[in-house]
């Protein structure tokens, strides 16, 4: 359950557009379904009364949105978990939006449901009912389903890497630490396979790309003004996949792009309509460099110089790095 | 569509030996865009070139690529011929078909596979070629020399001398560095003080140069011919432009017990100090370390001694911009800290002392008026053990000491014992060596008639251990060739410390992005052929920054850096290097990543106003590239994360192109 209400959230903004702080706020509406949550603008108190939303499927990471948003007059209103603040902080350490157009309240955030694992509960999902602990699932074919609201979470939640926030003008509710997570429990996994494993692994997973473009476009650091899967002098514009080779290819050239950049949003996982665990092989990067260089988290202050685009005199020599990767393999 | 000639060149045999020259030119005339190919016996001589040339001519070829030796080698002679026959110079490619391949293969089946496919990969760059075309910019004519020392001074003076504005930093109160802390210098045993004094009263003197004395550089930015520096003027509590020198404050100031720096604290100075008479400028300062009107807001008798007015306890540090055309590096070295060297008794003992400290105890300005005496009782020391290489020439894995040789000990310690005999006949002076390296003019001249003439006895061996016992310190050495154990009771030992760059060089390399080497000496461009400058455009090396040097060789080469400094202030313009990075600005984001990794700081952002394809206008940061910093290293062009940034001349597609073409 979250710890933030629906209602505290319009008030604070409804507050905010009283006082001429904002003109807009950045939101959550309804969709199709009640797990089916959209970002959305608001501007006034009536809009937010008959369509804001907020709660266990209000995942989206807005901190990408900001970057068009902040071209337009006045000031926008953004509710941030702590998670997205770390992509907040990313995008101006690129000078990618202007801090000044933006009023960030911080809001706490209990993990966010996984759809995917909801709807494998049960089918036609009718509504999600949080008890905090357990989560019921109203549905029209397999009736009410009780699980632990735990199992419901994605892995990035699961996982939870900080629940205290890097950036904010006001926070709602008490901020938190950085967590020491499993995250990694999963690239080790795969760092122990066997080169045919491992390869036999992302080909059963990259296989299944329709190279929809979903994790880049929602991804925060993929904010270039024209991407080089959209640039036909790139030579690797975008296409469909003619091969599986490609498939792998594009995966890889992103994940080499926002290396160093990743702030390990998951947000690329969330919303790939096949389920591939993309966030590893970014997890697999941030775990490299924190071994190579020392511990880095992109976004954690703006400014900081990422390890791969500085250098210090204990960086180690490039051979260290080859021979470890022969070890690992 | 490209006309690309190939000229294939046997080097003699060196190429010849183990590749199939005909058939690589053969093989390479079919490829895409090459409509002339051939090979010649030296493409470099004046009949070489004279085949490209004409058939520029004849073919009217838009491209060559020469198969030949490293572009190092005769990039620029086949520029100059391409030129020579009117195509642009950026259209030449050279295949290495020599060190990378002919010196390393051993048969000529595989040497002529490797040579056609680096042709190949050199045809299908030039293809995508295109003319480019140098810039220009202006340069500011006036140079910077860091550090004041002999080598710092005679540079500013011989820049000065062809008319350009000098100004020399330095970081103590006076330029003279350790020169002026010497007494004789080798081999002509002339006093320090009587030849450099001199010098030091022509840099003031002299209107070209001006001189920063108690400064520091704190940036640098910019590039060769338009370095913008600013320099920190320490503030030191007294008016430079009042201040007459007199010394009144001096012998007045009641803080007698500060520990002097000039003697290597062997004496004391008050808080407020001139550090010898003919300091330059001749300007007093006040250590706040030790100033009691600073740190505790009592005292001001120095200002009430000052009949000039000269001191100001509420000088503030200054900071002064200047643009220079050139930077010469002469910060020079100090001896290492014998903290490591406990089998010498150092730490332990007044008598165990270095070679710069008995410099100072035989000069007339030091703390003993120049008689020879032992620093503990002020007794004249009747036996004097000389210890050569301390701390040079260790051991790689050795934790304390420096692998290199520090060049100077083995002459200034056979000045030191030949002179001490001669003062003091009745002393004994053992010398504990290595080897004596006396190479130089007059040198090995010099020390033999210490031994021949002046009975010093060199002993080959190294002293393990010093131990005080009562006054005296026991020396316990090997002389290696009577190949026995020795025990010399001495009154004073004394040290050749090895000598390593000044502290202050390491974060200097990092602002003028000049190069060091391991012990954090100044890496020149080229060890032979371009020994005084650095491999960053527009910094110079003089001195001691740069490796153990002696006064006669750091003049030499202050003199040479001079030279260059002048050769490049006599230019109006210098011509660039065209193959820079340029950024695309449509792609550009302004993440700064480029920026981060620039190690020039070639570039900057601007917030410009674009027309966007939906018509609207936006104003974004893009990323501008400074042509005459940029060196063409290519870090921005692999950092970008869109790909906005290109290098001219190495273009992503050119190089994926020769990729490709060696993957056919």
């Amino acid at each position: 359950m979250q710890a933030v209400t629906r209602e505290i959230l319009i008030n604070k903004a409804a507050e905010l557009l009283g006082n001429g702080t904002v003109d807009r706020v950045f939101g959550w509406k309804k969709g199709e379904f009640s797990y089916d949550v959209t970002p959305a603008l608001f501007t006034t108190r009536e809009a937010m009364d008959a369509d804001f939303v907020f709660g266990d499927f209000c995942g989206a990471n807005f901190s990408k949105y900001l970057v068009a948003e902040t071209r337009k007059e006045g000031k926008v209103l953004v509710f941030l978990k702590p998670c997205d603040t770390y992509s907040f902080n990313q995008l101006l350490t690129e000078h990618r939006f202007d801090r000044e157009k933006v009023y960030v309240v911080g809001i706490p955030c209990s993990g966010m449901l996984d759809t995917v694992k909801i709807k494998a509960v049960a089918e036609g999902i009718a509504s999600v009912e949080d008890n905090g602990d357990r989560v019921t699932v109203h549905s029209l074919f397999d009736g009410d389903v009780t699980v632990s609201r735990n199992d419901m979470l994605p892995d990035r939640c699961k996982n939870c890497k900080s629940k205290k926030h890097v950036a904010y003008d006001e926070l709602i509710g008490e901020d938190g630490e950085v967590i020491d997570s499993g995250r990694f429990d999963e690239v080790e996994k795969l760092e122990k396979m066997t080169p045919d494993e491992r390869f036999a692994f992302w080909q059963n997973e990259l296989s299944r790309c329709i190279r929809c473009n979903a994790c880049r476009d929602v991804c925060p650091a993929c904010t270039c003004e024209k991407c080089v899967f959209d640039n036909p002098d790139s030579g690797v514009e975008n296409k469909a996949a003619a091969n599986s080779f490609e498939e792998k290819m594009f995966h890889i050239i992103r994940a080499f792009h926002v290396a160093g950049r990743c702030t390990d949003c998951g947000e690329c996982s969330r919303v790939c309509p096949q389920h591939i665990p993309l966030h590893l092989l970014n997890r697999k990067f941030i775990k490299d460099i924190n071994e190579f260089y020392g511990d880095y988290q992109a976004g954690a202050e703006v400014g900081s110089r990422a390890p791969l685009v500085n250098y210090t005199a204990d960086d180690p020599e490039p051979a260290e790095a080859v021979e470890r990767s022969h070890h690992d393999a | 569509m490209q006309r690309i000639g190939v000229f294939v060149c046997h080097c003699g045999t060196n190429i010849a030996g183990t590749v199939d020259v005909a058939a690589v030119s053969e093989s390479l005339g079919k490829e895409q865009g090459v409509v002339f190919s051939t090979h010649y016996q030296y493409m470099c001589s004046q009949a070489g070139q004279d085949i490209i040339k004409n058939a520029i001519a004849e073919y009217k070829l838009t491209g060559i690529v020469v198969c030949s030796c490293s572009p190092r080698m005769h990039e620029t002679t086949f520029r100059k011929t391409a030129a020579a026959a009117g195509i642009n110079p950026y259209m030449v490619e050279i295949a290495n078909i020599r060190e990378q391949c002919s010196w390393v293969h051993k048969d000529t089946i595989s040497g002529t596979e490797k040579a056609i496919i680096l042709g190949k990969a050199a045809v299908a760059k030039v293809n995508l070629n295109a003319p480019l075309t140098p810039g220009e910019t202006p340069v500011t004519k006036r140079a910077l020399v860091i550090g004041g020392g002999i080598a710092g001074i005679q540079t500013a003076l011989d820049i000065a001398d062809a008319g350009f504005p000098v100004d020399i930093v330095e970081k103590k109160p006076t330029i003279g560095g350790k020169m002026a802390q010497l007494d004789k210098t080798f081999p002509t045993l002339d006093c320090a003080a009587c030849i450099l004094t001199p010098k030091m009263v022509d840099v003031a003197q002299n209107d070209k140069i001006r001189i920063f004395s108690y400064s520091e550089v704190t940036s640098v930015k910019g590039f060769v011919g338009n370095f913008d520096v600013t320099i920190k003027r320490k503030a030191r509590y007294v008016k430079e432009d009042v201040c007459t020198g007199c010394g009144a404050c001096t012998e007045k100031c009641p803080q007698k017990k500060v520990p002097n720096e000039f003697n290597l604290g062997m004496d004391n100075r008050r808080a407020i100090y001139i550090p010898f008479a003919q300091a330059v400028p001749k300007v007093a300062t006040i250590d706040p370390d030790y100033c009691m009107m600073l740190k505790t807001g009592k005292c001001g008798v120095c200002s009430k001694v000052c009949t000039a007015g000269a001191i100001d306890y509420k000088a503030k540090d200054e900071y002064v911009e200047e643009k220079y055309g050139a930077i010469v590096v002469a910060t020079g070295f100090n001896p290492i800290s014998m903290d490591k060297f406990d089998e010498f008794a150092y730490s332990q003992s007044k008598d165990v002392i270095t070679s710069l400290e008995f410099e100072r105890l035989t000069n007339a300005a030091g703390p003993t008026q120049g008689k020879l005496l032992r620093p503990s009782d002020g007794e004249h020391p009747h036996t004097i053990v000389f210890v050569q290489c301390v701390g040079s020439r260790c051991d790689s894995c050795s934790e304390k000491g420096k692998e290199y040789c520090s060049k100077i000990c083995c002459m200034y310690t056979a000045k030191h014992a030949m002179l001490t005999r001669d003062k003091y006949p009745d002393t004994d002076v053992y010398v504990f060596y290595i080897d004596v390296r006396t190479p130089g003019k007059n040198f090995d001249e010099f020390y033999r008639r210490a031994v021949e003439e002046y009975g010093v006895h060199y002993i080959k061996g190294m002293v393990g251990k010093v131990s005080p016992e009562g006054k005296k310190l026991m020396v316990q050495a090997s002389d290696l060739i009577a190949g026995k154990q020795l025990h010399i009771e001495a009154d004073l030992v004394v040290l050749a410390a090895a000598i390593e760059p000044d502290k202050s060089a390491r974060p200097l390399a990092t602002m003028l992005t000049a190069s060091m080497d391991t012990n954090d000496f100044f890496t020149e461009a080229h060890p032979k052929l371009r020994p005084v400058e650095s491999p960053t455009a527009g910094v110079f090396l003089s001195g001691a920054c740069q490796g153990p040097k002696d006064i006669p060789e750091t003049v030499s080469q202050a003199g040479a850096a001079a030279a260059k400094v002048i050769g490049l202030l006599c230019k109006d313009k210098l011509t660039g290097n065209p193959c820079v990075a340029h950024s695309d600005e449509m792609m550009c984001n302004g993440c700064s990543t480029c920026e981060k990794v620039c190690p020039y700081g070639a570039i900057t952002y601007v917030d410009k106003e674009f027309r966007m394809p939906d018509r609207t206008t936006r104003v974004r940061r893009v990323a501008q590239v400074n042509e005459a910093v940029c060196q063409g290293c290519g870090c921005c062009t692999v950092a970008c994360p869109s790909g906005a940034m290109d290098l001219k001349g190495f273009a992503g597609k050119q190089i994926m192109a020769e990729v490709d073409a060696i993957c056919r």
